[in-house]
């Protein structure tokens, strides 16, 4: 009995906002003529019928989302491959040091521009655009996991002749990757944010361009959807990082109870 | 050089920022900080130096090379010099007032909505369940999503940017607010109660101590996340500032300009790191984490 309860309050509490906001908003609407602010039951209609529609599917949201994971991918293996030598060697990283300050304080969207400009309007110019953006954060959070590996273990794991790969493998790489991964998430959502603004800018297809599309042609409802998508697949992304960061640090996570305990 | 991590840890559930801040690491490096500090330090300035040195001969054989259209890639001196008489247009000027001023606001809009509500929320238990799904789907909606729907309600003006500018930097204060006051230590609460603290006392003494370390990392990731934004919306948007003004120059083309305009946005993303480094500091001059940094 008291695991029910519990259970039903907990449901209760995580659903019980969400569904006030969208009776709220479909009271608000009832009837209603507002151009801009359709009912939510238009919106669900709207959500169906076009990112539902298989073409649209293969057309824009499919390409999108490809290029979103290959781009954040990019930034990953780039990010931890550049970011463990570079954190690893101090006149390197006190060398290049100001340069990454600097180029990750560049807005990434200024870059688009840019890209354009250099690479011309295709594919390639929005995986660039991506990784231009998302790469920063997994880059800069592996070179201080790295640097701030604990010397000592460093050592010791020297004088048993750990070397090369091998202490990579199980020294360096595990004492980072907690930092490694905060970078990852921030690296998801900038990710995310910059395949929609690539698309746009210059695009005739792809998730970004539709919603402006919508805008531009005042199907306000097929717009919400949009933005609608947009969400769920942010909140998505981040339900997968979870798990995958429950898996990769399972240790770290165990660790820090056992600490606080 | 602290300014990597910090930074870098980035939004996230702030309790691992504030607490990674605090603890082991930065202590390590703290302590070997301590020796031969100023020979150390010279030395990596030097090395600093030339890493920028070498980026710009970089581009400038880059560009001379000619290995992409050079009406693409303008020389670095070509950009410079530009860069130089964009110094002296008014219309540079004017355009990164309006940046700073659509920045500020949204900026601080964003900041004191989020701190009165996340103390609200914070501080009863219901509201806190009872939001906290809502706030976990709201938060990762990437916050280009609600341009369109800023430009039909506002129009092409400085509000749509506004709109865009507030959203994100809000859930990341908020967030840190509600972690901030979520690890009020409870002994300390309940003997503030027992010696009868009244509840704004208790605010002022018990919650403003403990919160204020998360709010000032929110505040920090906040000013710059707001200054991308701002940037973001006018190049998308098109309302008056520096990103319009990029985006200006790519029609043109002129290349020299724009490329100019993106070393300007890093300056000032620079620059505001910077300055809430020193905000922070000067707020939190009391708490461990600053105090033993500047003893090192």
């Amino acid at each position: 009995m008291a695991t029910t309860r519990r259970v039903l309050a907990s449901v209760g509490y995580a659903a019980g906002l969400p569904v006030l906001l969208v009776l709220a908003w479909a009271l608000a609407t009832r009837g209603t003529t507002n151009l801009y602010y359709p009912p939510p039951s238009r919106v669900l209609d709207a959500f169906v019928t076009t990112w539902l529609a298989p073409q649209t599917l293969v057309d824009d949201v499919l390409p999108s989302l490809g290029r979103f994971a290959v781009g954040v991918l990019l930034s990953i293996v780039i990010g931890i491959v550049a970011g463990t030598a570079i954190g690893a060697t101090p006149w390197l990283r006190a060398l290049l040091e100001p340069m990454l300050e600097f180029f990750r304080a560049i807005p990434p969207v200024v870059l688009v521009p840019v890209l354009m400009l250099v690479l011309g309007i295709d594919d390639t110019m929005k995986l660039a655009v991506i990784v231009s953006g998302s790469v920063w954060p997994v880059l800069l959070n592996t070179i201080e996991g790295v640097r701030g590996t604990d010397p000592v273990l460093v050592d010791t794991s020297r004088s048993y002749r750990v070397r090369g790969l091998l202490a990579y493998r199980y020294v360096v790489l595990p004492a980072a990757s907690p930092q490694i991964m905060a970078g990852v998430r921030l690296c998801l959502s900038i990710g995310l944010i910059l395949m929609v603004i690539s698309e746009m800018f210059a695009s005739s297809s792809g998730l970004g361009y539709q919603i402006v599309y919508f805008q531009r042609q005042y199907m306000v409802a097929e717009m919400w959807s949009g933005i609608l998508l947009l969400g769920i697949i942010g909140v998505a992304v981040a339900a997968v990082f979870q798990l995958a960061e429950r898996r990769v640090l399972h240790w770290y996570h165990g660790s820090k109870e056992v600490a606080r305990a | 050089m602290t300014p990597l991590t910090s930074t870098a840890t980035g939004p996230g559930p702030g309790g691992d920022v504030a607490r990674s801040r605090a603890g082991r690491p930065d202590d390590a490096r703290a302590r070997r900080r301590g020796r031969g500090t100023a020979q150390h330090g010279a030395r990596s300035a030097t090395l600093g130096a030339l890493g920028v040195l070498g980026f710009a001969v970089t581009w400038e054989l880059v560009a001379l090379a000619e290995v992409v259209d050079p009406a693409y890639l303008p020389r670095f001196t070509t950009t410079a010099a530009r860069l130089v008489t964009e110094l002296g247009e008014p219309r540079f000027w004017s355009a990164l007032g309006d940046t700073v001023v659509t920045w500020a606001l949204g900026l601080g809009i964003a900041v004191v909505a989020a701190v009165v509500v996340g103390t609200v929320i914070g501080l009863v238990p219901f509201l806190r369940r009872a939001t906290h799904s809502t706030i976990e789907f709201l938060r990762p909606i990437p916050s280009v999503a609600i341009i369109p729907l800023a430009v039909l309600v506002a129009g092409l003006s400085r509000e749509a940017a506004l709109v865009v500018v507030v959203y994100a930097p809000f859930w990341q204060v908020l967030i840190q607010v509600l972690y901030g006051i979520a690890d009020v230590d409870t002994v300390a609460d309940d003997t503030a109660r027992s010696f009868g603290l009244r509840r704004l006392q208790r605010l002022r003494h018990v919650v403003l101590p403990t919160a204020l370390p998360y709010v000032i990392t929110g505040f920090r990731l906040a000013a710059s996340i707001a200054l991308v934004l701002t940037i973001t919306a006018e190049l998308v948007i098109g309302n008056p500032g520096i990103g319009r003004q990029i985006d200006v120059y790519r029609a043109a083309p002129d290349a020299p300009g724009l490329y100019a305009l993106v070393l300007v946005t890093g300056l000032l993303g620079l620059l505001v790191n910077l300055a809430t480094r020193v905000v922070e500091r000067r707020v939190l001059h009391w708490h461990p984490s600053v105090r033993r940094e500047t003893a090192a």
